[in-house]
Parts: C-alpha cells; sequence; structure tokens
C-alpha cells in the first residue's frame, strides 16, 4: 500500500485566526461565567433545587458522547479492518480527545465546588457509576493519546490495531456508563430504564460522526495543499450513509423507549409529558429531535440526488447535532422538569414545588459556560491541526476503495486524484 | 474428678456464655453515648408519623429550621428545605391529608449508591449524611433521591449554628438532628410537634424492643413511601 | 569579578544584620493573641505543626462514626479562641485568620463552620462577628 502523506494546517492563514479569535472571545465569556457562578452561587444561574442539571450538562454530555463517537473513523480502520480509511483516523482520534475535554471542563466547572477537583480524583465511592466514569473519562483521554502516538510513529504503526481495539472497547464502556448515570435512577420514571445505555451508544455513533464530517469538511475548505475537496467530498459520501444509519439507529431505540412506556399505565403521565402537552419539551422533543434530528437527515442522507451534495451532507450533519442537542435538552431537563410521583393516585403539593411540572429557564451564565466548552473543543482542535500533521494530504487511497457495484463513483474518483 | 473432653468443652462454653450475657445486655440497654463511643449498628433511629393527628400546622418545619439555621433568601426555587410540609389529595375520591417530608433515612440510600466520593454516606445506626469535607457539589444524589428530599446549598451561608455546619455548594438534607440524637435528645421536629402540634410523630431505636417506636411498629399497621423500591426507609407512616 | 562577589556579600551581611534585629518592624508578624489564660489542650509546638492534621482526622471520626470529643472539637477551639472584642476567629484581630493570612494559606472552613463561639449563638448577649474576609 502507498503511504500516506499527512499535513499541517497552515497558520497564518487569516480564516484561521478569525475562528480562533471568536473561539477565544466564547472561551472567555464561558471562563466569567463560571467564576460567575462559582463565586456567587447557583442560584444567579436558572438551576434550582428541581432542576439541578440544567444547559451546561447538555452542552457537556453532548460533547462527552460526540467524543466517544468520534473515535469511530479510526474504529474503521483499526478494529474493523477497512484500511481505506486509515488516512482520517488522526483526526477521528484528536477530535475524541478534544471534544471529551471540552465536555469535561464544563461539567467541572459546574460543580458546587470545583476547588475540589483534587477529592474527586482521590476518594472513590465504586458503586457509583460517577466514580466509573471519573476513571473511563481520564482514561480515554489517555488511551487515544497512545492510539495517536501508534499512529504517528513509523515504528509504531503496528502496534496501531491492538491500542485501537483497546480504545474502541473503552469507549464503549464509557458511553455505557454515561447513558447509565440516567439509567441507573430508580427514583425518575423519566429514567430509570436500561435503554439508556444502548441508546447512548448510537447516539454517541450519529453525533460523533455528524462532528467529525463537519470538522473534516471545515478542515479541508482550507487552501491547497489537499485534501483537495473533490477528494474530500468523496470520503463524505462514503461516510454519509453510515451517518444516515445511525440517525435511523437513534430513532429506532427512541420509538422502542417510548412505545415500551406507553404500555405501563403507570408511566402514562411522563409519555403525556413529553409527547403532549410539556410545551417547550414537547416542541424540541418533537421538531428538534424527531423532526430536524431524525426524519430530516435521513430524508437529505438517502436522497439518491440530494445527498451526492457536499453542502447537504453537511447541512444534515448540523442538523443532526441539533437535534442531538434537543434530545439530551428533553432527556435532561425534561427528566427532571418531570415531577416525581411518590404517591401514585394523588395529588401533591408542597412548598418545595413537589407534584408540579418544574420551570426552568437557561441563563446567560449557564449558556457562555455550556458554549465556552465547546469552544475549548473546536480550538483546541484547530490548534492541534496546525501544530501537527493530523490531515490526510491525499484521501485518494479511499475514493479508490468503493466497494462492489459502485464502479461509476470509482472511475470519477481515480480521475479526480489524477 | 476426672473430666471427659466434652464435659470440660460444655461447661467452658456455658462459662464464657454466662459472662457475655449481662454484657450483651447493658449495651442494648444503654440510651445517650457518651461523646467517644462511635455509633453503633445495634441502633437504628426511626420516625413514625401518624398522618392522621398530622394537622395543617407547620411547627415541625419551623423547629427544624430553628434547630438547623436553615433560612430562605426569599427564593423558594433555590432555598434549601430539610423538611416540608405536603398536601395530597386523592384524584379519585377528593380525599385530604397532609403529612411532613424529610429524608426518609433508608437502609438502602439511593443517594448513597451515586455519590462518586463517598460523601453521601450512611452512618452506623442508620442516618443518612453528607459529609461537606467531601462533597464536590455534583448534585447526582438530588436526581437520585426518590422522594426529593435533598437540597443544593445555592448561595453563601453566614450565622451558621455552631452545631449544624453548612455551606455553599454542597447538599444537604434532614440529618435526623444528629448533634441532638448523639448527646440523647429527640429531632427538633418530633419535640416542636409534641409540643405545640399534633403529637403526631414518634422517635426511636428502631431495634429497641422496649421502646416506643418499635412497640407502636409491631403492634399498628403503617407503610413506607414508595414500598416498591425496597429501601426500607426508617421513616414510617400510618394513616395513608 | 572579586569586587563583585565582595559587593554582593557585603550587602547581604548589611541586609542579614537589619533583619536579625529584633525590634525592626520591616518584617510583618502575624497578630496571634491568646486571650484565655491556660494551656490549649495540646502543648503548643505540636499545636503550631500539626493543628491541621488534627483537624483533618477528627473531622472524619466525628462525621462518619459520631466521634464527638470535647477536647479536638473544632466547636472547642472557636470557644476558647476567638477574640472576645469581635467574638469571631476570623477578620483581622481573629486568630485563626491572622496567622493564616500571615503564611498565606487559605482554609474555607468557616465557609461551612460557625467562627463564633457558643455562648453567642445560644442568645446569651450578642457579639456581632467581623464579617469574614474574602478568601
Amino acid at each position: 500500500m502507498a503511504a500516506i502523506h499527512y499535513r499541517k494546517l497552515p497558520g497564518r492563514s487569516p480564516g484561521l485566526r478569525a475562528t480562533l479569535a471568536i473561539l477565544g472571545a466564547l472561551i472567555a465569556a464561558g471562563l466569567m461565567g463560571a467564576s460567575y457562578m462559582e463565586g456567587q452561587g447557583h442560584y444567579v444561574t436558572g438551576m434550582s433545587n428541581r432542576i439541578v442539571w440544567g444547559i451546561p450538562h447538555v452542552y457537556a454530555v453532548f460533547l462527552i458522547v460526540a467524543a466517544s463517537g468520534a473515535l469511530n473513523v479510526a474504529s474503521i480502520s483499526s478494529v474493523f479492518g477497512r484500511d481505506a480509511y486509515k488516512p482520517l483516523a488522526r483526526l477521528s482520534g484528536l477530535l475524541a480527545i478534544t471534544l471529551l475535554i471540552g465536555g469535561l471542563v464544563v461539567l467541572v466547572l459546574d460543580l458546587g465546588r470545583p476547588d475540589r477537583l483534587i477529592v474527586a480524583m482521590t476518594h472513590y465511592n465504586f458503586k457509583s457509576i460517577f466514580a466509573w466514569n471519573i476513571f473511563l473519562y481520564t482514561g480515554f483521554i489517555a488511551i487515544v493519546a497512545v492510539y495517536l502516538w501508534m499512529l504517528f510513529e513509523r515504528r509504531m504503526n503496528s502496534y496501531g490495531k491492538p491500542v485501537g481495539l483497546l480504545a474502541f472497547l473503552w469507549r464503549m464502556t464509557l458511553t455505557t456508563g454515561t447513558g447509565s448515570i440516567f439509567g441507573f435512577l430508580v427514583a425518575r420514571e423519566s429514567y430509570d430504564s436500561a435503554i439508556y445505555a444502548p441508546l447512548f451508544i448510537v447516539m454517541s455513533l450519529s453525533f460523533g460522526l455528524a462532528i467529525f464530517l463537519l470538522v473534516l469538511m471545515a478542515a479541508s475548505a482550507q487552501p491547497a495543499p489537499a485534501p483537495a475537496p473533490a477528494q474530500a467530498q468523496a470520503v463524505v459520501l462514503r461516510l454519509k450513509n453510515l451517518l444516515g444509519v445511525f440517525v435511523a439507529s437513534v430513532l429506532y431505540l427512541v420509538l422502542v423507549q417510548h412505545l415500551t412506556n406507553l404500555y405501563f399505565t403507570n408511566r402514562h403521565g411522563f409519555e403525556r409529558f413529553i409527547l403532549v402537552d410539556g410545551g417547550v419539551y414537547t416542541a424540541l422533543f418533537w421538531i428538534g429531535q424527531m423532526l430536524l434530528g431524525g426524519i430530516l437527515p435521513l430524508a437529505l442522507l438517502f436522497h439518491p440526488m440530494w445527498s451526492r451534495s457536499r453542502r447537504i451532507v453537511a447541512a444534515a450533519a448540523i442538523c443532526v447535532v441539533l437535534g442531538g442537542f434537543a434530545q439530551l435538552y428533553v432527556i435532561i431537563i425534561g427528566g427532571q422538569a418531570y415531577p416525581i410521583e411518590m404517591f401514585p393516585g394523588k395529588e401533591l403539593s408542597s412548598s418545595f414545588f413537589d407534584g408540579v411540572v418544574a420551570s426552568y429557564a437557561p441563563s446567560l451564565p449557564e449558556i457562555a459556560l455550556g458554549l465556552g466548552g465547546f469552544a475549548l473543543a473546536l480550538a483546541l482542535t484547530a490548534v492541534a491541526l496546525v501544530v501537527l500533521p493530523f490531515l490526510p494530504a491525499s484521501l485518494s487511497d479511499i475514493v479508490i476503495d468503493t466497494g462492489a457495484g459502485r464502479g461509476s463513483e470509482a472511475a470519477e474518483g481515480r480521475a479526480a486524484s489524477a | 474428678m476426672s473430666l471427659d473432653r466434652r464435659a470440660f468443652l460444655g461447661m467452658g462454653v456455658a462459662g464464657a456464655g454466662a459472662m457475655l450475657a449481662p454484657g450483651l445486655r447493658l449495651i442494648e440497654l444503654a440510651q445517650a453515648r457518651s461523646p467517644e463511643e462511635a455509633a453503633s449498628t445495634l441502633k437504628r433511629w426511626g420516625l413514625l408519623i401518624d398522618t392522621v393527628k398530622c394537622t395543617d400546622c407547620e411547627v415541625c418545619v419551623t423547629a427544624c429550621n430553628e434547630e438547623n439555621g436553615v433560612a430562605g433568601h426569599g427564593r423558594p426555587a433555590t432555598d434549601p428545605q430539610w423538611i416540608r410540609k405536603a398536601t395530597l389529595s386523592d384524584k379519585r375520591t377528593g380525599h385530604v391529608q397532609s403529612l411532613p417530608l424529610m429524608c426518609q433515612h433508608c437502609e438502602d440510600p439511593p443517594c448513597v449508591d451515586v455519590c462518586p466520593t463517598g460523601a453521601s454516606f450512611k452512618r452506623a445506626d442508620g442516618i443518612v449524611l453528607v459529609d461537606k469535607h467531601t462533597c464536590i457539589g455534583c448534585r447526582y444524589c438530588v436526581m437520585a433521591c426518590p422522594y426529593g428530599a435533598r437540597s443544593f446549598v445555592h448561595e453563601a451561608v453566614t450565622g451558621q449554628k455552631p452545631d449544624v455546619p453548612r455551606g455553599k455548594g454542597t447538599v444537604e438534607s434532614c440529618t435526623l438532628c444528629v448533634q441532638r440524637v448523639d448527646r440523647g435528645a429527640t429531632p427538633a421536629c418530633v419535640e416542636a410537634c409534641d409540643k405545640d402540634g399534633g403529637k403526631a410523630m414518634v422517635f426511636g431505636d428502631l431495634n429497641d424492643r422496649a421502646g416506643e417506636l418499635n412497640r407502636r411498629l409491631r403492634v399498628e399497621p403503617s407503610s413506607a413511601l414508595r414500598p416498591e423500591l425496597s429501601l426500607d426507609p426508617a421513616v414510617r407512616y400510618q394513616g395513608l | 569579578m572579586a569586587p563583585l562577589v565582595a559587593a554582593l556579600v557585603a550587602l547581604f551581611a548589611i541586609a542579614g544584620l537589619a533583619g536579625a534585629a529584633e525590634s525592626s518592624t520591616r518584617v510583618a508578624r502575624p497578630a496571634i493573641k491568646v486571650e484565655k489564660a491556660g494551656a490549649c489542650v495540646e502543648p503548643t509546638d505540636e499545636m503550631r505543626r500539626n493543628h491541621m492534621n488534627m483537624l483533618f482526622q477528627q473531622r472524619d471520626q466525628t462525621v462518619h462514626l459520631g466521634l464527638r470529643s470535647p477536647r479536638h472539637s473544632l466547636k472547642g477551639c472557636v470557644d476558647c479562641h476567638a477574640n472576645p472584642a469581635t467574638g469571631s476567629v476570623l477578620g483581622k484581630d481573629g486568630f485563626c485568620e491572622s496567622c493564616h493570612a500571615y503564611a498565606a494559606v487559605k482554609i474555607d472552613c468557616f465557609e461551612c463552620h460557625s467562627s463564633s463561639p457558643r455562648r453567642a449563638a445560644a442568645g446569651l448577649e450578642p457579639i456581632a462577628p467581623m464579617k469574614a474576609t474574602a478568601q
């Protein structure tokens, strides 16, 4: 197999500098928001004793879930043997690390006592999935860093596959752990379900691939040398079908979850809340999660004509990301807004807002913190792309490997790389 | 006189039993612990609340806030509440009743299971507490509590009672007035209910067969909240 | 080279002599006032070196095991060491804060623990504690 060449992004491009300036401003705003929240106390946010996890957690969970899924493209080559995707493995590993760091920063800065991070790293209750997650998240960063080393250093290349397999298994465990944060909550009928683990796994595959495609397209839009847009386009078209499959899997598991809940009479209250009369949560579920994050991307990605356009695929990926945020908002915040059913068959009211749908409005510090984390992930990615050769110089290998029955695309690809 | 082995062993066991038995009995009977004695699993503190006797008053809430220095800031959504009065109205029959709701001090507390640092823990004598030194304020226990008993401290606290340290950024809930229990007194809510309320609350050691709490639980029907969760709470209710 | 070294040595010697003078007011010292007569629960030397470790150990025993040793309780320290004028161990003349500010060691005990002695909390003669300074 011909040697693959990698390149760095040119550091002096005005586009890159503008991007970093904007991301830097967002990061600064996020840090200010976190400092304000910690100094004044969380009463300055929209979070309350009924809704203790808000917008920062939506962002953090999205970033962590996408981080795990972003490594999928590397797994395709290292674990599933499709060597043609090897040129993309470095970018995939990089995104996995930077997205995870962004998510963790948001999570840590939202803690009531972030100054006690050392306590969190030294005191563990191993019955808590949160404690396991601390190991899984930090271990993931370390393992993917080692994996990148295997990919970068020529004499370590042969170890890429075993470390890639370890990274794959680790991220499956990590995403199961993230989903189980909610699935293990016996107290609330909005959680309390084994489906959250596999649901988060398919969500990670979907969101991670969407973000990977968007970053790849953005990076390959840079001036030459390559990947020339046409070659990147071919890669994108290969992967768009995979994204469509992942989006469909998410829809399937969401369908199963709600159908099952509808079978239990004692969960009808919650289902009515999410599906019918929950106000903003119902709107986000149907329009955000199902339409924007599900039906629309499927239509765009599997349409025979439209899906061949790079812009359409990018639009579909953006829809998947927005739909993902909506889905996590419904899961995390909608799940808390619905009251705990402590006394089935009775109406409950108290001074502590028991028995009523809790209200929540995201506040500026929270939004700033969440956005700042996302911006941090993207900024770290951009800086890394400039400093080290993560991007492939040529994607012609992937273009050639078209599989059976795709002769016309292969000819197109060969013509582009000639 | 010569003893065979069996007789000797039999006498030894009888003698040991005779020496140990009075000691065990004394440990059971001891009520107030001395400060240098640790909490022990021989006791399990609990509450019995009779919702029929529970009136519309809120003396339990006032007493708890006074004893533990829990003050609001006029922001009910974020102000902590260790105990609150809840009103129940049956959707089918319209029957209305009220009851105090606080931490149920479960035998298998979900809040203890989910705490990543082990700050939320159950003491040997069954009282579920938060070690504020270790709490990082992640609020996972607030999500996990089936009774909504936990509060997050959303603002800086001043003027704390010396016996009840509490501060911003950590999570807290009813401590069964552990500072009073440890010196042999009863929780403030029980004392206030006895004095000024409907005399609806009984506090005691669930393991002490001679105590009033244990006796009433044995003799009268009572129930736990959300019994299907099998958490075996130390707080039991009557009239629900 | 040699004259430079000599000059430096002379400079340090002067500085050292100046610092050695007990009556020098250039060096800040903590204003630790021990109001109560009698000894602390442990020897002063040991308290100076180890009070933090004693507190760390004691707090775990009290919280997790319910061991409320009156000798080593934080409430006991505050009861004895609180400044009678301000009723607090914090503030410029506070026992804890004056030394900790001097040593630049931040403590967060009193974010949660009361810095006033129990007699004030018991409702006797209200002593307004000095506002805790920012940490």
